[in-house]
């Protein structure tokens, strides 16, 4: 089926570029935009992937200065919902779609114009990785992948020319452990709430994911098993409020976080000794001297995923240098620059070209070390000899149970969320 | 509130008397004129707002768009099993524990606060001296209210400063686990960021004291606490309701004191509205920023009855 659909595309993408020569001329890239007068692109997204490294690099390659509006997730999608005007390229987690698309105020991107497009990670065209098929509970990406039309407002089941998001950076997520505190081996999401951990133990505090972890270790532990643990009924949000809220009731948590660095203080301080975490977090930990692995567990992982997409107002000069900036974001040293920090890149061919082989073989296929390794920044990350926590990209993506999501009782979830808060 | 107080004077004699002089019809338009810009400044930045979110808190909404209609849905939320007696709903509790910390605040903030405007003005005696001292209070305001309540984490902590010497010392052998994350330490960190917000009203007051007064209560023969308590306590009530009046209505709509040094774990309104706002649920959040607004107003509507604050000023 999608081998076909994969072919049409192709056809349409031959056929998009002879109506493209005849009507505005060849779509020649990157001298376009020297030539002309440097255009400022808005990027408006986490502070977590706007690095400076990459906009000076951008500067340097394309002459496109690139000005960041740094927000948390949340103000990602509130942004785009309410002032879509305020900027030019923006860079939202998968999951939002369902909030953004609806909103009207988005519009999907040509593929025809993103030259790596076929060969972006088929974890997000068609939901599987060297063919097998990963856990796609939650948002998924490729449910949300590809647009009825490019103004529309559904999401296509089958590839179509206009994507929603192109990917920048995705990863899948675990629970941190501190093994020198705990002192023994870790396999399972329900240690979470194991009571052994009493008072030593946090979740985060962002209600639509945390509720997928708590949903993991209810999972883990046997109690329940969801139909799909990123689009719960009401009862099933009940059932998982109800869980949180004895934990917490007993003490099991030392504090919620909300934000990467509480993360960070609370495991280095050693506050607690098993938490919700994110993967740059724990390399921070690491980076204090303080002992921290991100724990691959057998239950797999949640994962979570963000990419460029464009508001529909853009026009003109900006929406050439934006396709110029996806373009070259994909071209492969960016790419490189992202996993190197632990993250997974859209094209991993082009990203492998800027790599070191034995970064290659470190960060993607899960081997020792060869040498040091160092992050973009230079500081040393791991030491020759060092494994990646949870191995390779195909067993730490091929691993994922569920995504971040968007459930349909959304509302209901967060009021019960803060039921869970206030108890 | 205030406008209309200034206006209703050169109202008055224009009721009382049909044939207006062209003196008085001048003296009211003037009044107005001179009213007006605070009026207009109210009601740009606080009328409007305020009235938009009455209006939204009555609107329906779904995961991207809020949509005008007219539903009591987001009341119905806001108390959504509160009539039930076995088990408080959400916010009822809520609101306890914001009232538990209003209250702990509000006394500690007094006591201090008191205490220390009471050296000042009293005990001691160069202006000077008065001036640099309350100067040095004001000192921990100058930096931002996060980092002050950050500082506190190093030291509570489980391997903090507090627990490392107390062990150290051999006082306990196990860390004590309350002191951060805990109502102790979210108490703590209000207490620190708003003492001086006491002290300042009330030093105020004290300082406007007739010195006679008190020379008047010794020579009568009134003890020390007799003279606080009859003499200082009550000149000194405007500048304690005023205090009262920040410190409460700061922590009631705090979140950030209540996140940080509760460990995200203790609920307030504050939170509770920005969960909302933050999942694009406008129209919940502004309900309960209005059942919120109800309820700081009726406190403070208490305490002036209390005090009658224009008479005292």
């Amino acid at each position: 089926m999608t081998e076909i659909k994969l072919s049409r595309r192709t056809l349409l993408q031959g056929a998009g570029a002879t109506g493209v020569m005849l009507g505005a001329g060849p779509i020649t890239g990157f001298p376009n935009v020297i030539a002309a007068e440097p255009v400022t692109l808005r990027y408006l997204g986490t502070a977590v992937n706007q690095s400076a490294d990459i906009a000076r690099k951008v500067k340097e390659d394309l002459g496109i200065i690139i000005e960041y509006i740094p927000v948390v997730t949340d103000e990602v999608a509130k942004r785009v919902i309410t002032q879509p005007n305020s900027f030019d390229i923006v860079d939202s987690e998968y999951f939002s779609l369902k909030k953004l698309i609806p909103s009207g105020n988005m519009m999907g991107m040509d593929a025809r114009r993103i030259k790596q497009a076929d060969n972006i990670t088929t974890v997000f065209t068609k939901g599987e990785l060297n063919g097998k098929k990963i856990g796609d509970q939650g948002t998924a990406p490729k449910k949300v992948f590809y647009l009825e039309g490019q103004t529309g407002k559904t999401f296509a089941s089958s590839p179509t020319e206009w994507i929603t998001l192109i990917p920048t950076t995705y990863n899948a997520d675990t629970l941190g452990i501190r093994p020198d505190l705990i002192k023994r081996p870790i396999t399972s999401w329900k240690e979470l709430l194991n009571p052994e951990f009493k008072g030593k133990a946090s979740i985060l505090n962002i209600p639509s994911i945390g509720i997928m972890d708590a949903a993991m270790v209810i999972e883990a532990s046997g109690d329940y098993t969801y139909p799909d643990k990123g689009n719960m009924t009401k009862a099933e949000i009940d059932r998982t409020i109800k869980v949180l809220i004895e934990a917490k009731r007993a003490g099991q948590f030392r504090a919620l976080w909300q934000d990467f660095n509480e993360s960070v203080n609370l495991m280095a301080s050693g506050e607690t000794v098993i938490q919700s975490m994110w993967s740059p977090a724990v390399t921070k930990v690491r980076s204090q001297g303080v002992a921290c692995t991100y724990q691959p567990l057998k239950e797999g992982y949640r994962a979570w995923a963000s990419g460029f997409g464009l508001p529909k107002t853009l026009s003109g000069k900006k929406l050439d240098a934006a396709y110029d900036f996806v373009n070259w974001f994909l071209s492969g040293w960016a790419g490189a620059y992202l996993n190197r920090q632990g993250y997974y890149s859209a094209v991993l061919e082009t990203a492998k070209t800027q790599m070191e082989p034995y970064e290659w073989a470190f960060w993607m296929e899960g081997k020792p070390a060869e040498k040091d390794i160092k992050g973009p920044d230079g500081s040393l990350l791991e030491k020759a000899g060092a494994v990646r926590d949870g191995g390779s990209f195909a067993d730490r993506m091929g691993g994922v149970a569920c995504w971040n999501a968007v459930m349909d009782e959304n509302t209901y979830m967060v009021r019960k969320w803060n039921e869970f808060i206030a108890a | 509130m205030t406008d209309i107080a200034l206006t209703a004077p050169a109202v008055a004699p224009a009721t009382a008397t049909p044939s207006l002089t062209k003196t008085s019809r001048r003296a009211r338009r003037l009044a107005y004129l001179q009213a007006a810009p605070m009026a207009l400044v109210f009601l740009v930045f606080f009328i409007v707002p305020l009235a938009l979110t009455l209006m939204v808190s009555f609107w329906e909404y779904n995961e991207y768009e809020i949509i005008p209609a007219f539903t009591v849905q987001n009341y119905i939320d806001v108390f959504d099993g509160c009539l039930s007696t076995s088990d408080p709903c959400t916010t009822l509790r809520t609101y306890l524990s914001t009232l538990k910390f209003c209250f702990l605040t509000w006394v500690f903030t007094l006591g201090i606060g008191f205490t220390v405007a009471y050296f000042l003005a009293f005990h001691v005696r160069s202006p000077r001296t008065q001036m640099v001292l309350f100067l040095i209070c004001t000192i921990p305001f100058w930096t931002s209210n996060v980092i002050r309540m950050i500082s506190w984490i190093p030291l509570l902590g489980r391997n903090g400063l507090v627990n490392d010497t107390l062990r150290g010392l051999g006082i306990i052998d196990r860390p004590i686990e309350g002191l951060l994350y805990s109502d102790f330490s979210v108490v703590l960190a209000f207490v620190h960021l708003n003492t001086v917000f006491m002290i300042v009203p009330i030093f105020n007051s004290m300082a406007r004291i007739d010195r006679s007064l008190l020379e008047a209560a010794y020579d009568a023969g009134a003890s020390g606490w007799q003279t606080l308590w009859n003499i200082v306590v009550p000149l000194t009530k405007p500048g304690i309701a005023i205090g009262s009046i920040f410190v409460i209505t700061l922590v009631m709509g705090d979140f950030v004191t209540v996140g940080l040094m509760g460990g995200q774990q203790i609920a307030s309104v504050g939170k509770v509205i920005q969960v909302q706002m933050s999942s694009l649920q406008f129209p919940a959040a502004a309900a309960n920023a209005v059942v919120l607004l109800g309820a700081v107003m009726l406190m403070i509507v208490a305490m002036t009855r209390l005090i009658d604050l224009r008479k005292e000023l």
